[in-house]
Parts: C-alpha cells; sequence; structure tokens
C-alpha cells in the first residue's frame, strides 16, 4: 500500500531564551493509506509537535516531511487532512451547521452543498438535528464531535487528531473511542492520532508509535492487529492487555522493544 | 383557597419589597443625597452675598429667609437645582426648536458634529488597527504616534486646528467634527488592535489548516472576535467625540452648540444657564452611549443565538 506520510530524518529544535529545546530528534516514520497510527508519550515528548510539523503548523528544522507525495507546505495548501485540536475550537458566533460549513465556505462550496455536507457530517457523528444549536449549548463531547464533523466535511483522505478526547470524561471518551473506530472504518480514511492514554491508543490503533522526550524522538513502533469490528469489551482480552504491556514497557524501558 | 391566597401573598410582595429588591432604590437614595448636598451648598456658597446684601439694607434675617433667598438667587454662584430645572423647562419645553434660544436646537448643532466626528474618527481608528495589526512596520512607526497624538491637551490644540482649517477655507461643521475625531480615533484603534488581536492560538491554526488568506481570516476570524472590543470602544468614543465637539466650539465664538452656551454663560454671570448646558450636555452623551449599548445588545444576541 502506498505511503501518505513519509517522515524522513526530521530534526525540530525550538529557539528559546535559556537555550534551544531539541523538541524532535532523528524521526523517521512511514504511514500507510487507511492506517490509524497513535502516537503515544509522556508530556514534553514532541507527539504534538510532530503532528504539527505533518500539518505544516511548524516548520521542521532539517529532514523531510512528505504527504501525499508532497511537502508538508504544499499539502497543506492543497486541503490535505483535516485536523482536530486538544479543544473544538469551535467558533462561538457561528452554530453548529455553520461551523462544520467554515472549511466548505473558504474551499468554495455552493450553499447547497454546505447545507447537504452539514447534515451528512452531523449525521455521521450522531448529531443530527443539532443544526441551528450554538456551541455554547453543547456539552463538551458533542463539540468535540462537530469539531470532528468540521474536519471531515471537505473530505480529506488523512485525519490528524491532536488528543481531542484528553479534556473530557472517561465514560465520554470511551463512547467517543467508540464512534470514531466505526468512522474511521465507514470512511477509509488515515487517522493519525496524538494521545497519552495507553488503552485509548491500543483500542484504536493499527500501529502505535511510542515516543520519549528529551529530545523528543520515536523509541518503538508497535503493530497492533486485533479485529477491524471489535468493541469496548476487547479490552478485556489478553491479546489487547498483550499489545498494552508491551506499549507500557516500552514508555518505561525508553529504549528498543523487540517483540 | 387558603394556600392559593398565601401562595399569591409569597409571589407578590408588597410595593417597598419590590423596590427594595430593584435597581430604583438605590438609584433613588443617591439622587436624594445629591439633592440634599446640592441644596446645602448652594446656601453654604451663595449666602455671602446675601449676608452682605441684608447688611447693606440694615434688615433682620433668619435662617430660613437666608435659604430661601440662596435658592431663588439670580446669578447665583451655585444655583439651586430646581432654578435649573426650571431654565431646562424653559429652554428645552416652552421654546420652539428652531429658536436660537432652544437649548435642543444648541444640543443638535453639537450633536451633528459629534456624529459626524464619531463616524470619522471611528473609520479612522479602524482602519488604523488593520494596519497595524497586519503590518509590523505600521505597528512600530504608528503606535508611538498615536500614543502621542492624545498627550497634547485638546484644549491647546482646538483653537489651533479652527484657525488652521479657517485659513484654507474650511469652516462650520467640519473643522468641530475633525476635533471630534481627533479625540475618538484614539479609543477605536487601541481596542480594535486589542480586539483583532483576540484570536486565540488555535482558531488562527484552524485557519491556517484551511490554508485561508489574511482577507479571509480578517472577514471570519479576527472581525467576529473583535465585536465585544468594537462596541467597548464605540462607547468610548462617542462620550469624547462630544467632549470634542463642546471643546471645539468653546475657543471659536461660535454662535450655536452647547459649547457656545456655556461660553456665553460664563461671559455674562448666567449660571444657571451654564448649568442647564452641562445637564444637556451629560444627558446627551448618556443616550448616545445608550443608543450604542442598544445596538450592541442586538448584535451579540444575533451573534450568539440569545447569549448576551
Amino acid at each position: 500500500m502506498a505511503n501518505i506520510i513519509e517522515i524522513a530524518g526530521l530534526e525540530l529544535v525550538f529557539p528559546a531564551a535559556d537555550g534551544p529545546v531539541h523538541a524532535l530528534s532523528d524521526i523517521n516514520l512511514n504511514v500507510e493509506q487507511g492506517e490509524f497510527i497513535s502516537l503515544i508519550g509522556p508530556s514534553g515528548c514532541g507527539k504534538t509537535t510532530l503532528m504539527r510539523a505533518v500539518a505544516d503548523l511548524e516548520k521542521p528544522t532539517s529532514g523531510s516531511v512528505q504527504v501525499r507525495g508532497m511537502s508538508a507546505s504544499e499539502a497543506r495548501q492543497q486541503r490535505s487532512y483535516g485536523y482536530v485540536f486538544q479543544a473544538p475550537a469551535l467558533y462561538p458566533w457561528r452554530t453548529v451547521e455553520k461551523n462544520i460549513s467554515l472549511p466548505l465556505e473558504i474551499m468554495g462550496f455552493s450553499p447547497a452543498q454546505r447545507q447537504e455536507r452539514a447534515k451528512q457530517y452531523l449525521a455521521l457523528v450522531n448529531l443530527e438535528g443539532f443544526e441551528k444549536k450554538y456551541p455554547w449549548q453543547l456539552s463538551g463531547g458533542m463539540q468535540q464531535r462537530v469539531s470532528i464533523a468540521r474536519a471531515l466535511s471537505f473530505e480529506p483522505d488523512l485525519l490528524l487528531m491532536d488528543e481531542p478526547f484528553g479534556a473530557l470524561d472517561e465514560i465520554t471518551r470511551d463512547y467517543l473511542n467508540e464512534q470514531l473506530l466505526r468512522l474511521w472504518e465507514q470512511t477509509q480514511k488515515t487517522v493519525m492520532f496524538v494521545t497519552h492514554s495507553i488503552s485509548e491508543a491500543v483500542f484504536l490503533s493499527t500501529k502505535i508509535v511510542v515516543m520519549s522526550p528529551r529530545p523528543g524522538r520515536i523509541i518503538d513502533v508497535i503493530d497492533c492487529d486485533l479485529p477491524k469490528d471489535r468493541t469496548l469489551d476487547i479490552r478485556e482480552s489478553p491479546e489487547f492487555l498483550h499489545i498494552a504491556q508491551q506499549v507500557r514497557q516500552g514508555l518505561k524501558s525508553g529504549h528498543s522493544y523487540d517483540g | 383557597m387558603v394556600e392559593t391566597a398565601g401562595a399569591l401573598a409569597l409571589n407578590s410582595p408588597s410595593w417597598w419589597q419590590r423596590l427594595l429588591a430593584g435597581k430604583s432604590f438605590p438609584v433613588m437614595v443617591v439622587s436624594a443625597v445629591i439633592l440634599i448636598v446640592w441644596y446645602l451648598g448652594a446656601i453654604y456658597l451663595n449666602s455671602p452675598q446675601i449676608i452682605d446684601r441684608y447688611k447693606k439694607q440694615n434688615v433682620e434675617w433668619s435662617f430660613s429667609q437666608l435659604a430661601k433667598d440662596s435658592w431663588s438667587m439670580e446669578r447665583a454662584v451655585l444655583p439651586a437645582p430646581h432654578q435649573i430645572a426650571a431654565e431646562l423647562k424653559k429652554t428645552v419645553i416652552d421654546k420652539k426648536i428652531t429658536s436660537k434660544r432652544s437649548l435642543v436646537y444648541h444640543a443638535g448643532v453639537t450633536l451633528s458634529s459629534t456624529l459626524l466626528g464619531f463616524v470619522l474618527g471611528s473609520i479612522l481608528g479602524l482602519v488604523l488597527a488593520i494596519g497595524i495589526v497586519h503590518n509590523q512596520t505600521l505597528d512600530r512607526s504608528l503606535m508611538p504616534w498615536i500614543i502621542a497624538s492624545q498627550t497634547i491637551p485638546i484644549l491647546a490644540l482646538a483653537p489651533m486646528v479652527i484657525v488652521v482649517l479657517g485659513a484654507i477655507g474650511i469652516v462650520g461643521l467640519v473643522p468641530k467634527a475633525i476635533i471630534s475625531m481627533y479625540l475618538c480615533f484614539f479609543p477605536m484603534a487601541v481596542g480594535m488592535v486589542k480586539g483583532l488581536r483576540s484570536p486565540d492560538p488555535m482558531s488562527r491554526d484552524l485557519m491556517r489548516t484551511y490554508n485561508a488568506d489574511a482577507r479571509t481570516v480578517f472577514w471570519k476570524l479576527q472581525m467576529p472576535s473583535a465585536v465585544p472590543y468594537l462596541f467597548a470602544s464605540l462607547k468610548i468614543a462617542i462620550a469624547l467625540s462630544l467632549v470634542g465637539a463642546i471643546v471645539s466650539e468653546l475657543p471659536t465664538g461660535a454662535q450655536a452648540g452647547l459649547g457656545a452656551r456655556l461660553l456665553s454663560g460664563s461671559y455674562y454671570g448666567q449660571t444657571t444657564q451654564i448649568w442647564a448646558a452641562l445637564i444637556m450636555a451629560s444627558v446627551l452623551s448618556a443616550l448616545l452611549v445608550m443608543g450604542i449599548g442598544y445596538i450592541e445588545k442586538i448584535v451579540t444576541k444575533r451573534m450568539r443565538g440569545g447569549l448576551t
């Protein structure tokens, strides 16, 4: 299968008043079409920075980032990916429908198309009938679902998700994890997902990238071959626990794990 | 039935309970205190002249006589509130609006230059803010000048502006409006710079992921985010604009306007006329600010679906 993301020899250094911060060091990573890849690691390991580099929101100091065969900057200009932030980042002066339409407006879709897409993707995140609500009328989980619908609305192949459920309670998070998995199955997107929850990473991913801080680097890539139609119950299964154990080991050791 | 009556009594408190709970009671208390202090102040400030008169005429006088006389004195140092009210009634209600003795006519003259200056100043402030936010060079070069412009007392600058503009043939409404504009572009520029910069990094990044151009970011993110700052700035600007209009009428020997009324009042020692003009100015200012507040309420309601 074709690589949708190719990262080679990526270095990223932030200049700071008290000496430069080495955020990412020697990152090499390929992501294939249709994969669900999670970046996991403690705070400050550069997982968000790595994803922002893929999204062309940060400029690498050296090395290359290719998205769909283009440079990260070209890929951004081609609107190749949908980005879901840590917070919903909905515009409070826009209704749910208008928030989802925002990228479509910018990309020149017709009003009829925008309305149809908003309806379609609201249904996909189980929020039918919320078109005319304002963000403040929705719970945190609902707001984040709207932001996912917004990222999907212009139908990019690639979805970049930066701890989208980090601020939500565990019950909501479980529910949204299951929904996200269904959504990934239905839409056949490639997903890059940042998290610091091991069970979330194992439950969702086909591949887990374990990272370590100072300098931010990849210490392990663990394949995760649980069946695609998994439910939350799978978290009790031996296979799940085994992979989770591998990830935990990887995070603890900070060196390569050969399993 | 007894229960219903009880519930009714609970639901409809007596008039003084409602008064205590509402806004009007504190306002009434403050107003009453101001009036008492005012009347006492009028006796204190006006009595020396009146006592002098008593001594010259060699008449017996009592305190009640003194109070009565100091509250009805013509050209008093501090006229009593009812005298000012009478003056207001005379010049606002009894006179036709077209009459040069009508205070409404003078307020209208001041209002027209206030509004013109306000519109010009707001546009200027907004344009400067947009320039400053989008261009680093403008940020560094303009901001010090904008701040410096406000350190010059407007009272010192106003005659210059009138004289210079008069020399090139611009007279009447425009020079007054320019002085108003000079005062009110400042809060607009400063407020809108802050407002246009108010969107958080995440909202900006979102626009970047859509590869949105500067114009799109301005209309779809920066302007809507700046709306609360816009209205705060407009309220300050319109009040300052009125101040500017009145000040600009002072040094020019203007024939009409609240400033002209203040000036002629002080020439002829007509203190009641001065106070009436001052009250007219403050009522006008309050109405203008309330008008902006009303527009703000409508806009906010439409933007946030009823959340104010």
